[in-house]
Protein backbone atom coordinates (compact mmCIF):
# COMPACT_ATOMS: atom_id res chain seq x y z
CA UNK A 1 0.00 0.00 0.00
CA UNK A 2 1.09 3.40 -1.51
CA UNK A 3 -0.16 6.94 -0.94
CA UNK A 4 1.97 10.03 -2.39
CA UNK A 5 1.01 13.06 -3.10
CA UNK A 6 3.33 15.44 -4.72
CA UNK A 7 3.35 18.49 -7.02
CA UNK A 8 5.84 16.83 -9.06
CA UNK A 9 4.90 14.94 -12.66
CA UNK A 10 5.19 11.26 -12.37
CA UNK A 11 6.23 8.70 -15.31
CA UNK A 12 2.64 7.08 -15.59
CA UNK A 13 4.14 4.19 -17.40
CA UNK A 14 7.24 3.78 -15.38
CA UNK A 15 4.79 3.56 -12.28
CA UNK A 16 2.62 1.03 -13.93
CA UNK A 17 5.62 -1.13 -14.74
CA UNK A 18 7.23 -0.97 -11.31
CA UNK A 19 3.50 -1.33 -9.97
CA UNK A 20 3.46 -4.58 -11.73
CA UNK A 21 6.52 -5.81 -11.51
CA UNK A 22 6.60 -5.73 -7.76
CA UNK A 23 3.14 -7.52 -8.13
CA UNK A 24 4.52 -10.71 -9.75
CA UNK A 25 3.66 -14.04 -8.00
CA UNK A 26 0.85 -12.65 -5.39
CA UNK A 27 -1.40 -11.42 -8.14
CA UNK A 28 -2.51 -11.92 -11.19
CA UNK A 29 -4.18 -8.86 -12.07
CA UNK A 30 -3.22 -5.45 -11.94
CA UNK A 31 -5.26 -2.33 -12.75
CA UNK A 32 -4.23 0.89 -13.44
CA UNK A 33 -5.81 4.76 -13.99
CA UNK A 34 -4.90 7.75 -14.57
CA UNK A 35 -6.83 11.02 -14.55
CA UNK A 36 -6.00 13.77 -16.55
CA UNK A 37 -6.43 17.61 -16.57
CA UNK A 38 -9.65 18.00 -19.43
CA UNK A 39 -10.09 20.92 -21.44
CA UNK A 40 -13.45 20.83 -21.47
CA UNK A 41 -14.19 23.44 -24.25
CA UNK A 42 -11.66 24.73 -25.39
CA UNK A 43 -10.97 27.51 -23.02
CA UNK A 44 -8.64 26.40 -20.05
CA UNK A 45 -5.68 27.67 -19.46
CA UNK A 46 -4.37 25.73 -16.63
CA UNK A 47 -5.42 24.57 -12.64
CA UNK A 48 -4.92 24.97 -9.25
CA UNK A 49 -5.30 21.73 -6.93
CA UNK A 50 -5.23 22.86 -3.60
CA UNK A 51 -5.31 20.28 -0.51
CA UNK A 52 -4.62 19.90 3.14
CA UNK A 53 -1.21 18.53 3.95
CA UNK A 54 -1.40 16.13 6.64
CA UNK A 55 -5.41 15.18 6.45
CA UNK A 56 -4.68 14.26 2.68
CA UNK A 57 -1.80 11.45 3.14
CA UNK A 58 -4.74 10.35 6.29
CA UNK A 59 -7.84 10.24 4.24
CA UNK A 60 -6.17 8.58 1.38
CA UNK A 61 -4.28 5.88 3.49
CA UNK A 62 -7.64 5.38 5.20
CA UNK A 63 -9.44 4.86 1.44
CA UNK A 64 -6.71 2.35 0.70
CA UNK A 65 -7.34 0.23 3.99
CA UNK A 66 -10.93 0.28 3.50
CA UNK A 67 -10.40 -0.84 -0.29
CA UNK A 68 -7.85 -3.80 2.23
CA UNK A 69 -10.80 -5.09 3.69
CA UNK A 70 -13.06 -5.07 1.03
CA UNK A 71 -11.06 -7.13 -1.20
CA UNK A 72 -8.10 -9.15 -1.44
CA UNK A 73 -5.31 -7.10 -2.98
CA UNK A 74 -2.23 -7.88 -3.26
CA UNK A 75 -0.96 -4.02 -3.22
CA UNK A 76 -2.05 -0.43 -4.27
CA UNK A 77 -1.38 2.40 -5.28
CA UNK A 78 -2.23 5.98 -5.04
CA UNK A 79 -0.35 9.17 -6.38
CA UNK A 80 -1.97 12.74 -6.53
CA UNK A 81 -0.60 16.06 -7.57
CA UNK A 82 -1.13 19.33 -6.43
CA UNK A 83 -0.05 22.88 -7.53
CA UNK A 84 -0.53 24.34 -10.64
CA UNK A 85 -1.20 22.18 -13.80
CA UNK A 86 -2.07 22.56 -17.20
CA UNK A 87 -4.72 21.05 -19.78
CA UNK A 88 -3.14 17.25 -20.57
CA UNK A 89 -1.30 16.93 -17.90
CA UNK A 90 -1.93 13.67 -15.14
CA UNK A 91 -3.30 14.52 -12.04
CA UNK A 92 -3.54 11.70 -10.48
CA UNK A 93 -3.15 7.52 -10.44
CA UNK A 94 -4.49 4.37 -8.75
CA UNK A 95 -3.37 1.28 -9.38
CA UNK A 96 -4.36 -2.04 -7.67
CA UNK A 97 -3.40 -5.74 -7.69
CA UNK A 98 -5.22 -8.83 -6.94
CA UNK A 99 -5.12 -12.58 -7.66
CA UNK A 100 -8.16 -12.19 -10.30
CA UNK A 101 -9.38 -8.98 -11.97
CA UNK A 102 -12.84 -8.92 -10.69
CA UNK A 103 -11.45 -7.54 -7.51
CA UNK A 104 -8.67 -5.50 -8.96
CA UNK A 105 -11.40 -3.66 -11.24
CA UNK A 106 -13.96 -3.37 -8.30
CA UNK A 107 -10.94 -1.97 -5.59
CA UNK A 108 -9.83 0.39 -8.08
CA UNK A 109 -12.98 2.30 -7.98
CA UNK A 110 -14.05 1.95 -5.48
CA UNK A 111 -10.72 3.91 -4.47
CA UNK A 112 -11.46 6.48 -7.46
CA UNK A 113 -15.12 7.17 -6.08
CA UNK A 114 -13.85 7.94 -2.37
CA UNK A 115 -10.84 9.68 -3.01
CA UNK A 116 -12.97 12.05 -5.22
CA UNK A 117 -15.48 12.86 -2.76
CA UNK A 118 -13.32 12.50 0.60
CA UNK A 119 -10.30 12.86 0.15
CA UNK A 120 -8.93 16.97 0.67
CA UNK A 121 -7.95 18.18 -2.96
CA UNK A 122 -9.80 21.18 -4.60
CA UNK A 123 -9.45 22.24 -8.30
CA UNK A 124 -9.61 25.88 -9.48
CA UNK A 125 -9.97 26.12 -13.24
CA UNK A 126 -7.99 28.86 -15.17
CA UNK A 127 -9.33 30.76 -18.23
CA UNK A 128 -7.83 33.85 -20.22
CA UNK A 129 -11.03 35.49 -18.66
CA UNK A 130 -11.18 34.53 -15.06
CA UNK A 131 -11.02 31.16 -12.69
CA UNK A 132 -13.43 29.16 -10.55
CA UNK A 133 -13.52 26.57 -8.39
CA UNK A 134 -14.85 23.49 -9.65
CA UNK A 135 -18.49 22.38 -7.96
CA UNK A 136 -18.48 18.85 -6.56
CA UNK A 137 -21.14 16.61 -8.83
CA UNK A 138 -24.16 14.90 -7.13
CA UNK A 139 -23.38 11.97 -9.93
CA UNK A 140 -19.58 12.19 -7.48
CA UNK A 141 -21.00 12.00 -4.05
CA UNK A 142 -23.74 9.19 -4.77
CA UNK A 143 -21.54 7.04 -6.60
CA UNK A 144 -20.02 6.17 -2.91
CA UNK A 145 -23.57 4.76 -2.35
CA UNK A 146 -23.01 1.60 -4.11
CA UNK A 147 -20.26 0.38 -1.52
CA UNK B 1 -9.37 27.11 24.54
CA UNK B 2 -7.12 28.36 21.50
CA UNK B 3 -7.87 26.31 18.18
CA UNK B 4 -6.03 26.68 15.02
CA UNK B 5 -8.81 27.28 12.29
CA UNK B 6 -7.68 26.36 8.93
CA UNK B 7 -9.54 27.58 5.28
CA UNK B 8 -9.31 26.15 2.08
CA UNK B 9 -10.02 26.92 -1.40
CA UNK B 10 -13.29 29.45 -1.52
CA UNK B 11 -13.61 30.19 2.31
CA UNK B 12 -10.27 30.83 2.37
CA UNK B 13 -10.40 33.35 -0.25
CA UNK B 14 -13.58 34.65 1.39
CA UNK B 15 -11.94 34.75 5.02
CA UNK B 16 -8.70 36.13 3.31
CA UNK B 17 -6.53 34.32 5.28
CA UNK B 18 -5.31 29.98 4.93
CA UNK B 19 -5.45 29.70 9.07
CA UNK B 20 -5.07 31.68 12.35
CA UNK B 21 -5.59 30.56 15.87
CA UNK B 22 -8.84 31.35 17.34
CA UNK B 23 -9.61 31.51 21.08
CA UNK B 24 -12.76 30.46 22.14
CA UNK B 25 -15.45 29.35 24.71
CA UNK B 26 -17.55 27.64 21.55
CA UNK B 27 -18.39 23.97 22.82
CA UNK B 28 -19.46 22.79 19.25
CA UNK B 29 -18.70 23.89 15.43
CA UNK B 30 -21.87 25.28 14.75
CA UNK B 31 -20.84 27.57 17.98
CA UNK B 32 -17.44 28.36 16.47
CA UNK B 33 -19.06 29.07 13.15
CA UNK B 34 -21.92 31.71 15.09
CA UNK B 35 -18.64 33.06 17.25
CA UNK B 36 -16.98 33.74 13.82
CA UNK B 37 -19.86 34.61 12.10
CA UNK B 38 -20.56 37.48 14.85
CA UNK B 39 -17.09 38.99 14.77
CA UNK B 40 -16.96 40.31 11.04
CA UNK B 41 -18.49 40.11 7.68
CA UNK B 42 -16.25 38.34 6.02
CA UNK B 43 -16.86 35.35 8.21
CA UNK B 44 -20.78 36.14 7.94
CA UNK B 45 -20.12 35.50 3.98
CA UNK B 46 -18.23 32.77 4.01
CA UNK B 47 -20.04 30.67 6.39
CA UNK B 48 -23.74 32.04 5.36
CA UNK B 49 -24.63 28.36 3.66
CA UNK B 50 -23.33 25.41 5.41
CA UNK B 51 -24.91 22.99 2.82
CA UNK B 52 -22.03 24.04 0.77
CA UNK B 53 -19.14 23.43 3.79
CA UNK B 54 -17.50 20.52 5.00
CA UNK B 55 -15.69 20.60 8.45
CA UNK B 56 -12.67 18.25 9.55
CA UNK B 57 -11.90 18.28 13.17
CA UNK B 58 -7.91 17.55 13.77
CA UNK B 59 -7.86 16.13 10.05
CA UNK B 60 -11.10 13.70 10.26
CA UNK B 61 -14.27 14.85 8.58
CA UNK B 62 -16.98 16.06 10.59
CA UNK B 63 -20.03 17.33 11.19
CA UNK B 64 -21.07 20.83 12.32
CA UNK B 65 -23.03 19.63 16.07
CA UNK B 66 -19.95 17.82 16.37
CA UNK B 67 -18.76 18.48 20.13
CA UNK B 68 -14.93 20.30 19.55
CA UNK B 69 -13.76 18.94 22.91
CA UNK B 70 -9.88 19.10 22.87
CA UNK B 71 -9.48 19.21 19.76
CA UNK B 72 -6.29 21.12 18.17
CA UNK B 73 -7.49 22.19 14.72
CA UNK B 74 -10.02 22.74 12.80
CA UNK B 75 -10.70 23.18 9.02
CA UNK B 76 -13.52 24.41 6.95
CA UNK B 77 -13.86 23.91 2.77
CA UNK B 78 -15.86 23.29 0.03
CA UNK B 79 -17.16 19.73 -0.53
CA UNK B 80 -14.33 18.24 -1.90
CA UNK B 81 -12.70 17.86 -6.18
CA UNK B 82 -10.13 14.97 -5.91
CA UNK B 83 -9.30 12.78 -8.77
Amino acid sequence: MTVRVQAEPFDYGAECDGFAQRAQGAAGAVVTFCGIVRDNDGTLTGMDIEHYPGMTERALTAIEAEAQTRWALADSLIIHRHGPLRPGEMIMMVATAARHRADAFAAAEFLMDYLKSRAPFWKKEFTAKDSDWVAARAEDEDALRRW
Amino acid sequence: MTLTVLYFAWVRERIGVPRENVTTTAETVRDLIAELSAREERYALAFSDLASLRVAIDQELSDFDAPLGSAREVAFFPPMTGG
